[in-house]
């Protein structure tokens, strides 16, 4: 018995929710009495083996081949499922990302197990698994047993710290028959420039109908520099074309768990607050003193969003720096 | 070219969850069709009225869900199928998209288009799912498609951009908003439904047991988070109250 | 007896909602301030077949119930009673008398070009001395080979700016009184018609109110629209469906301010509390809800009598007469409700409030509608 992870890279670089994934995988390894096990998959990567053991890998097995070099479904999921199926572990985490969210269910059904997606929580009791999945987008956590001899989760980025410690980190390669994808990457459009990740932001900052115009974003950009954020709207914002849905930070957009949320000219319609929720820190500005969003920030400035902001951009950047 | 379309019908994004007895409670709650399915209904007909063919539309449901169905057929779809059986009260994603699976190996499709999520359990695992089992390449969360000879190409979201895919035909999609927008059901098209075939199966028409569908993981408990509480609104000078909040959220915070 | 709404009738309110809610609602403030024609909100209401609710698909309709029409009417009305009424007039007073009393050529010309929304259809019958007194028409119609020749001036017209069609109530022969009109289809692109005033309203300021002027206006002498001289029954029962429309469009109004109210009372706190829990508030959200669903439920039956071609005329009045009313004591007490907000253009009260006038006025007011009633159980 075992735990494996699944160690998410990009372009040869660890991407942050696999040192989440790998430390929360470890410690759920210590309290269950068992090992943690990582593949780290992809082209030119072994290097990468050396910082997953910071993070308390006991054994890493790598799969480093050209034809991985770019993810694709079916090449992945062939890797996974044939690594899963020698080690035939017990439970199997990967991150709640782009690739997670593909990879995960496709190996499930390949293996018939079941799978508890965008967990913020997992427990070990009474020797089995428990895992914490909110529902309707944060209005309620459901948690789930699963019923599998072979469990698999994804876990949502920004929730499980990551934290250096001790392992083993016996490396080893891992060789596995990858198939032909019947996918094929054209390219690869980057936005947002040098901004975080939406999802792995530390810090948020969004922006809503109250900015009154499409352009009303260049202030929240600007405050978004000063504090190294990334920048996210509201679904108002979306609706009128003011900032593309993948920015729309909601039920039916992307859930985020920063540790600051600074939200402008949004006023916390229920759908809003679904995807902010459970972010450590809000605070919000708007001039309507009934908006919603006030009875759940943390802090609140009741004012013009375009007196405000240009004077925190200033003062932040005093503290920052940036 | 034959389109299938998969959908689930959601509580209302607008809903209040209540829970009693660590279970959501569905008293009072509005039924809509998952937001994300709309899009894949859309693009479906939109693939049939450009390339011709039949856009068939099918769920897992129970009674309730033959509405959602309906406003499919109203939006323009040509026929559905509903697969509604008591050994399905507790399906997952692996029930369902087993279910999926058999349904749709006996049919003659191009292209399956579901939804990238649902709004109600958001676990994005049916699509990936449903692929796996018939054997089909496979492009999630897409906001562009165009069917070439024997191929598409695709815009799928990926973390901090998006890709663009040539993917084998037939293959499954499940779509983000921003791939089309979303028609409303014309009343003529409203009127035009009544008479469209909405076939019920359940598992033993589709030789499947109870078994077979079996769900692999189980809800054990489902409460409300914690509420957050109003916090501290800052008034005064716009100078003072900025000061006090970057003060604030440097040190009782530490956020910064 | 059935109270519960059939598929299509869910299916088609909970269209019309979501349209009405992403679509109309958030241009009504401008439509309502700029005296702004709704064209783009008109278009996509033909493309979903609201311009033709009860028209047959033969003719581009979507051969729905006038019961699902008083619905469609009540959602969109619910945002902006400007275009309320202007899918009320199209249907009821333009599309309803052709197809009641039109030629198969009239149907499938006019009627098919109404119903899909290509063009827009008005009632031309108000003249400033033949106003709740419909038989006092002093506009023309002669024959004068195989053209009718029109003269004379209609007033109050809704849609009229607007519209390409217009059914046309003159009079073909003085002598005979209200047995000597007749009803017309005028095609408004015809050289001796223009539009004269433009009027600036209180309410429904979206919707184009307008003078029409014949001068020698020349049309077919097929256009004629049923026989002569029974142009008369034709308006009247014309009129008697749209009050179903009109009522509609009330009930609309009336539960724009119901809802505003109410949401704004939950959340106002006043000495500690919401004002909801205040009974004076209280009572006023209990009485005005009451008396919205006793109007809609008149309304709804005149439209259901109508669809089983039993006689509607004295329910159809009775369900515009209270819904009109409600409409007007919903806004007033709404306005109550939000205290001074609810006088400010912040809150769309007041523009409820001035909108709901015009439904105890038009197409009959409540003094006609009273006599309408009265006639019918007194006679």
């Amino acid at each position: 018995m075992s735990i494996v992870v699944f160690a998410e890279q990009r372009e040869g670089a660890l991407r942050k929710i696999a040192t989440e994934v790998v430390s929360e995988g470890k410690r759920l390894a210590a309290a269950a009495g068992t090992t943690l096990k990582v593949l780290l998959a992809g082209s030119g990567v072994a290097g990468l083996a050396d910082e997953i053991k910071t993070f308390g890998a006991d054994e890493i097995a790598v799969v480093d081949n050209d034809a991985l070099k770019d993810y694709s479904t079916e090449t992945y999921a062939a890797v996974l499922a044939a690594y899963l199926q020698q080690e035939n572990p017990e439970l199997v985490l990967l991150g709640h990302s782009a690739i997670g969210k593909d990879l995960a269910p496709r190996v499930a059904a390949r293996l018939d197990a079941g799978l508890v997606p965008d967990c913020v929580k997992i427990d070990y009791a009474d020797g089995d698994f428990s895992f914490v999945h909110p529902v309707y987008a944060g209005k309620a956590l459901a948690t789930y047993k699963v019923k599998s001899a072979v469990k698999i989760a994804t876990l949502r980025p920004n929730v499980f710290a990551a934290a250096e410690q001790a392992g083993a980190g016996a490396v080893s390669d891992f060789a596995a028959d990858i198939p032909a994808s019947r996918t094929t990457l054209k390219e690869m459009v980057v936005s947002g420039g040098d901004r975080p990740e939406l999802t792995e932001a530390d810090v948020i900052c969004s922006g809503g109908r109250g900015l009154g115009k499409p352009e009303g974003f260049e202030i929240i950009e600007q405050l978004a520099d000063a504090l190294g954020a990334a920048v996210g709207s509201s679904r108002a914002a979306v609706d009128a074309g003011w900032r593309e849905h993948q920015y729309q930070v909601g039920q039916t957009g992307k859930v985020v768990s920063p540790n600051l949320y600074v939200a402008c000219g949004i006023s916390g319609a229920i759908q809003h607050l679904a995807g902010m929720g459970s972010s450590k820190c809000i605070v919000a500005v708007n001039k309507d003193p009934e908006a919603n969003i006030f009875n759940v920030a943390d802090f609140g400035i009741e004012g013009d969003l375009y007196k405000v902001l240009p004077e925190l951009i200033t003062k932040l950047k005093e503290v920052t720096g940036n | 070219m034959n389109i299938v379309a998969c959908i689930k019908q959601t509580f209302d994004t607008e809903a209040k969850i209540a829970v009693s007895g660590g279970q959501v409670s569905d008293q009072g709650v509005n039924l809509i069709l998952n937001p994300y399915d709309e899009y894949a209904v859309e693009e479906a007909i939109r693939l049939k009225e450009k390339n011709g063919g039949e856009v068939v539309v099918v769920s897992v449901g129970t009674d309730k869900t033959q509405e959602a169905l309906r406003y499919c057929l109203a939006m323009g779809a040509d026929r559905a199928v509903l697969v509604q059986d008591p050994a399905l009260g507790k399906a997952d994603s692996a029930s369902v998209s087993v279910t999926l699976g058999k349904l749709l190996a006996d049919m003659e499709y191009d292209v399956i288009l579901c939804g990238n999520q649902a709004v109600d359990d958001g676990a994005s695992a049916v699509p990936s799912r449903l692929a796996e089992k018939l054997d089909l390449p496979q492009a999630n969360v897409i906001t562009a498609l165009e069917i070439g000879d024997g191929s598409a190409t695709v815009r799928r979201e990926v973390d901090g951009g998006s890709e663009i895919l040539d993917v084998q035909l037939p293959a499954l999609f499940s779509a983000q908003k921003g791939l089309n927008e979303v028609r409303y059901p014309s009343l003529p098209g409203i009127m035009k439904a009544k008479r469209k075939e909405l076939k019920v199966v359940g598992l033993g028409d589709l030789g499947l047991s109870a078994d077979d569908v079996a769900p692999k993981t189980e809800i054990v408990n489902v409460e409300l988070p914690p509420a957050r509480q109003a916090g501290k609104v800052l008034k005064g000078e716009v100078a003072d109250v900025v000061a006090e909040l970057v003060t604030l959220l440097k040190n009782e915070a530490k956020v910064i | 007896m059935n109270f519960s709404y059939s598929d299509e009738e869910r299916m088609m309110l909970q269209m019309t909602r979501d349209f009405a809610e992403r679509t109309v609602k958030p241009r009504a403030k401008e439509v309502d301030r700029e005296h702004k024609y709704p064209a783009e909100t008109v278009k996509q209401m033909g493309e979903l077949g609201l311009l033709g609710v009860t028209v047959a698909p033969e003719y581009d309709g979507a051969g729905m119930s006038n019961i699902c029409y008083a619905i469609a009417i009540e959602e969109i009305s619910r945002h902006c009673a400007s275009t309320g009424i202007i899918m009320s007039v199209n249907n009821s007073l333009a599309c309803e008398p052709i197809k009641l009393f039109g030629t198969e050529a009239q149907k499938k010309k006019y009627l098919a070009d109404m119903a899909s929304g290509r063009k827009l259809g008005c009632l031309g019958l108000t003249e400033s001395n033949a106003g709740s007194d419909a038989a006092n028409v002093q506009t023309t119609a002669v024959l004068d080979g195989d053209e009718w020749v029109i003269n004379g001036r209609k007033i109050f017209i809704t849609n009229g700016g607007e519209a390409d069609y217009c059914v046309l109530i003159a009079s073909t022969d003085k002598a005979k009184g209200h047995r000597g009109i007749s009803a017309f289809i005028v095609d408004l692109d015809n050289p001796g018609f223009s539009i004269g005033t433009l009027e600036d309203k209180l309410g429904i300021r979206g919707s184009s109110t307008a003078e029409l002027v014949f001068e020698d206006c020349r049309i077919p002498k097929d256009n004629l629209l049923g026989e002569q001289g029974k142009g008369f029954k034709i308006a009247l029962i014309t009129l008697d469906g749209g009050r179903i429309g009109v009522a509609a469009q009330a009930l609309g109004i009336a539960r724009a301010a119901i809802e505003d109210a109410t949401a704004y009372a939950k959340e106002r706190v006043q000495f500690g509390k919401p004002i909801a829990e205040l009974q004076a508030i209280q009572w006023m959200i209990a009485d005005l809800s009451t008396e919205y669903e006793a109007a809609r439920l008149l309304v709804h039956r005149a439209a259901w009598l109508k669809d089983n071609k039993l006689p509607y005329s004295k329910e159809a009045a009775m369900g515009k007469l209270m819904a009109s009313e409600v409409a007007m004591k919903a806004a007033t007490k709404g306005i109550q409700i939000l205290g001074g907000y609810g006088y400010t253009t912040d809150y769309p009260l007041e523009r409820y409030f001035r909108d709901a006038k015009i439904t105890e006025i038009y197409e009959g007011t409540s003094e006609v509608m009273r006599l309408v009633i009265a006639h019918n159980i007194l006679r």
